[in-house]
């Protein structure tokens, strides 16, 4: 597919732009990493990086930071696909990091691991000695990604300073950092929900199950659907409910909601989506915790 | 005709023209975005309060792009009790900026139409504006300039034009928005036109559309308006999704600057990066810079397998026939074709960072794929954004827009801003913070001009006033053959003192006793170029100084011509003056400091000149209302409050002879 053609051009264009920053980041930095969630952002990710990279392999290791409370079809996703693509898999647990006392877990009926795997990522980050973490974050998706950089400046501390952030101009992007400090580079920013779905449509991408309509036991929790888990304690009154739902993001199990649907296929979700009402991540529980939720955590160092 | 809150909800289910679609595409993908669709990325300019936040609010809304948490966000802020939604809370972002209601960096916003995809830079009209502006506009292919219909253009309007102007953004909306506030008066919006296009002359913009709206109403935003019949163009949206945005995109010269070699193994050795402008196909001649090795392109790969034909904006990978040197920064191009190598680069320069530039330290420049250590060797001058006019300068401070020379250490492959945005452009960063502190287009090749107001002998006064393409021609006969034949050396005579001193007096019985003697003269005076020559300028010290700046050159001419010209000018900064006197060899520059006591020019006020400045009916009148900068060090002083006329020319005319410019007598 190419720019010049015709047909599709804003997906070309989109593809184009996320390659040239893949490898932009593969020239510019030591040792980068490429962020997985085994979400469909971070599916596209690794082929866009496969892309970028053809006919060699991905220059850089996938890290996957496990918050325990996946979901099994996520990790056997994950697991099928790197073997396909013979990568080089990280995983680092947030129940390792609980355990050793660096984090605290959360208690109570919303308790979750979101806020916790950012010292994980951060310690990762640190082991490794990675200078660059590349993320399928886009900025359409929430009000403090809209101001994101492709190359995202992160202090000593991971920390992002939405005011003092580089000017980014032209496609000429900036990834010097002093020693300790890393980038994290987002290559689909440009990106909104549909295009990704009209992408995984038009090269026909396998993604995991979740994300296609299915029967699942469900709870209804502050008018979100959470999926039926271990790590899920029903309050009073409180029920489990078979529906028909598939997943719009897909993270931890104990705040990612399911929204009713009975798109079984691609092209059927392509087109509820085209014609939602609802935002995507208007099913995470953890972005509803407030308004800024997600900017104070991108502040801490969260993706 | 979104009045109500209550009843319009944009409710994509349920709504006649989401319905319409639905029917007909019942089994079938719906997608708001045809296949073939494209994507046009534009930014939003305009001033604190004219309606920006609205505007993006009511395009994302009548697209239908709200959601449905959003829209009761909304529903829940909008305090006030007329119909008009809060439409500007779609655009809030940070913390600190719904705090302060305001908006402190460039946000991108993303909408779409069956018709196209749309990339919003929505840019902050206060705050950082030059530099927010600058990186927004930096990837647009369109501007959309808001101008209140009340307020009309103003200062803020004409620095965002001129922005869009330098960046090179070839389309340009200008939405006169509240037209609801004037009475949807064609008047009002004729008059805001006629005003901006008399500016928009002085800019490098080719196509400007003009449409009044109201962006809380939504007249002619995505619906055209009702209540403005007199208007028949087409809507904002309408615009927007016709606006051809790749027509700018250059397709001729082919190159292509390599990011990264892929090389998976021994047999395969590949150039990745993305074609910045032109085309390739498999099997033509190319040349890889900086090697000037010439070889052909074998194949151009892609996961898809090999391709071709590539064009701009394609990420490809590219192999050669031949193994040559070819890394990061290297350019592939065509033999016929190549780009300006240089290590002297003339560029138009925004500062972006806190930190002022400095001109003895190097910057790292990024171009391209390439970096190399620069210096700022030459500020040319720095642009008033305000009022773009040209103004001395050092150095650039934040936001300061200006242009400069810079010196590279390792050669750049370039091409003009104008011509090529890719190769045209580059960022300066600072090697000890890591900070992107500035963004340059390149004009070209840096030909060492000289920084405004500091010319040197027998230069061009200035180099920006010197038209394209023209060197300056060797005269015909030599001014020293002129000198032979009039026995005596040509000069200008600058008479300088505040207006009723006896300048033009003085300098007429010099000129009548050179006369007398068989002396070739011209005389200039303030009254006689101001009917022609400057009959366009005014008073303020930006015209005086360009009027001084005129003058210097005719009497540049004369001079050249053997004349001993005499120029009777009130002149008052000392700056105006060293620069006419650069412009001749030294000894030929004679200033002559008409000295007289500043009540006794207003006791004379020939022309009535004071009385009116006194009263405040001339502004910028020098001794009055504006200052005087005498002579630090003239050659002559003569002294019209105690001397007569006869006096003080001949005081002059015997300097002239003991310098040896005439013969004694």
């Amino acid at each position: 597919m190419t720019v010049s053609d015709d047909t599709s051009k804003h997906l070309a264009w989109l593809e184009s732009e996320a390659v040239h920053v893949m490898r932009e980041t593969e020239a510019q930095f030591e040792n980068p990493v490429l962020m997985f969630s085994g979400g469909k952002d971070s599916l596209l990710m690794v082929y866009l990086a496969k892309r970028a990279f053809h006919p060699a392999k991905i220059p850089f290791p996938i890290l996957h930071v496990d918050t325990g409370h996946n979901f099994p079809e996520t990790i056997r996703f994950r697991d099928d696909l790197m073997e396909e693509l013979g990568a080089d898999l990280i995983v680092r647990s947030v129940a390792k990091t609980i355990e050793e006392g660096r984090a605290k877990e959360e208690s109570g009926p919303n308790a979750s691991r979101n806020k916790q795997q950012i010292v994980t990522l951060l310690d990762t980050i640190e082991e490794f000695g990675f200078d660059a973490a590349l993320g399928g974050a886009r900025r359409d998706e929430e009000k403090a990604r809209a101001k994101e950089r492709f190359f995202s400046h992160r202090d000593r501390f991971g920390q992002w300073d939405p005011k003092n952030q580089r000017p980014e101009l032209w496609n000429l992007y900036n990834g010097r950092s002093s020693q300790g400090e890393h980038f994290r580079v987002f290559p689909l920013s440009n990106w909104t929900e549909l295009d990704v779905w009209q992408y995984i449509q038009q090269q026909g991408l396998e993604i995991p199950s979740l994300y296609l309509a299915h029967k699942r036991e469900v709870v209804e929790r502050d008018g979100v659907l959470l999926a039926k888990s271990p790590y899920i304690e029903l309050r009073e009154g409180e029920y489990y409910t078979e529906k028909m739902v598939r997943f719009r993001t897909i993270g931890d199990m104990t705040c990612t909601g399911a929204v009713e649907s009975t798109a079984t296929t691609i092209d059927e979700v392509v087109a509820e989506v085209a014609t939602t009402q609802q935002a995507e991540r208007g099913a995470r529980a953890d972005d509803q915790r407030s308004e800024a939720a997600m900017e104070d955590r991108k502040r801490q160092g969260y993706f | 005709m979104h009045s109500d809150p209550e009843t319009h909800v944009p409710a994509r289910r349920t709504s006649p023209r989401r319905n319409s679609q639905l029917a007909t595409l019942n089994s079938q993908p719906i997608i708001r975005t045809a296949p073939h669709m494209d994507v046009l990325r534009f930014t939003t300019a305009g001033s604190v309060d004219d309606g920006k936040s609205t505007l993006i609010g009511r395009l994302m809304y009548d697209t239908q792009e709200i959601f449905e948490e959003k829209m009761e966000e909304i529903k829940r802020h909008t305090q006030r009790d007329d119909d008009d939604l809060e439409l500007a809370l779609l655009t809030d972002g940070l913390r600190a900026e719904r705090e302060q209601g305001i908006t402190i960096d460039v946000a991108y916003r993303y909408f779409a139409t069956p018709k196209r995809k749309f990339i919003i830079a929505d840019t902050p009209g206060h705050e950082q504006y030059t530099r927010n502006m600058v990186t927004g506009a930096s990837t647009a292919e369109l501007a959309v300039e808001l101008i209140d219909a009340r307020n009309g253009v103003l200062q803020q309007t004409k620095r965002h034009g001129f922005i869009a102007s330098l960046l090179q953004i070839p389309h340009m909306i200008v939405a006169v928005n509240k037209m609801d506030l004037v009475g949807y008066s064609e008047a009002r919006f004729r008059e805001i036109v006629a005003d901006f296009e008399d500016f928009a002359e002085e800019l490098d913009v080719q196509d400007i559309t003009f449409i009044p709206i109201s962006a809380l109403k939504g007249d002619n935003v995505v619906n055209a308006s009702e209540n403005m019949d007199w208007y028949d163009g087409a809507t904002l949206l309408h615009e927007l999704e016709t606006a051809n945005p790749r027509a700018d995109r250059n397709q001729i010269d082919f190159r292509f600057p390599v990011q990264t070699v892929i090389r998976p193994h021994q047999d395969f050795r590949g150039f990745a990066g993305e074609v910045a402008s032109g085309k390739i196909r498999p099997g033509e001649e190319v040349v890889v810079l900086p090697s000037e090795r010439a070889t052909h392109v074998e194949s151009i790969v892609t996961l898809e397998g090999e391709q071709e034909e590539a064009g701009p904006g394609d990420s490809i990978v590219v192999t050669l026939d031949d193994e040559l040197d070819v890394s990061r920064g290297s350019m592939i191009t065509r033999s016929r074709n190549q780009p300006e190598r240089t290590r002297q680069i003339d560029a138009d320069l925004c500062w972006m960072n806190e930190e002022a530039m400095r001109r003895d330290r190097p910057y790292v420049l990024q171009h391209t794929t390439r970096r190399t250590q620069a210096y700022v060797s030459t500020v040319i001058y720095r642009i008033n954004v305000n009022t773009m006019h040209r103004e001395e300068a050092s150095a650039f401070e934040l936001n300061e827009i200006g242009r400069v020379e810079l010196e590279t250490a390792d050669p750049l492959f370039i091409d003009p801003y104008k011509v090529n945005r890719q190769t045209g452009s580059f960022i300066l960063i600072d090697p000890d913070t890591n900070q992107t502190v500035a963004g340059g287009m390149i004009r070209g090749v840096a030909e060492d001009v000289s920084p405004f107001g500091q010319d040197t002998a027998g230069r061009a006064a200035d180099e920006d006033m010197v038209s394209p393409n023209v060197v300056w021609e060797g005269l015909n006969i030599e001014r020293e053959s002129r000198e032979a034949q009039n026995e005596h050396r040509a000069a200008i005579l600058w008479l300088t003192g505040l207006s009723g001193s006896g300048k033009s007096t003085v300098a007429r019985a010099v000129e009548e006793r050179l006369f007398e003697r068989g002396c070739q003269t011209m005389m200039l005076d303030g009254d006689n170029v101001r009917h022609g020559l400057s009959g366009d300028l005014g008073f303020s010290p930006r015209d005086r100084k360009e009027n001084i700046r005129r003058v210097g050159e005719v009497a540049r001419l004369f001079f050249e011509q053997g004349n001993l010209t005499l120029c009777s000018f009130v002149s008052p900064y000392q700056e105006d003056r060293d620069r006419v006197r650069s412009l001749v060899p030294d000894g030929r520059f004679l200033e002559v400091a008409v000295d007289c006591d500043l009540e006794v020019c207003k006791e004379r006020d020939p022309k009535g000149l004071y009385e009116k400045a006194e009263k405040g009916e001339i502004a910028n009148f020098t001794g009055v209302s504006a200052p005087y900068e005498a002579p630090a060090d003239p050659e002559i002083t003569v002294h019209t409050d105690s001397d007569d006329v006869d006096t003080c020319a001949d005081q002059i005319i015997d300097t002239l002879e003991a310098k040896g410019l005439i013969p004694e007598q």
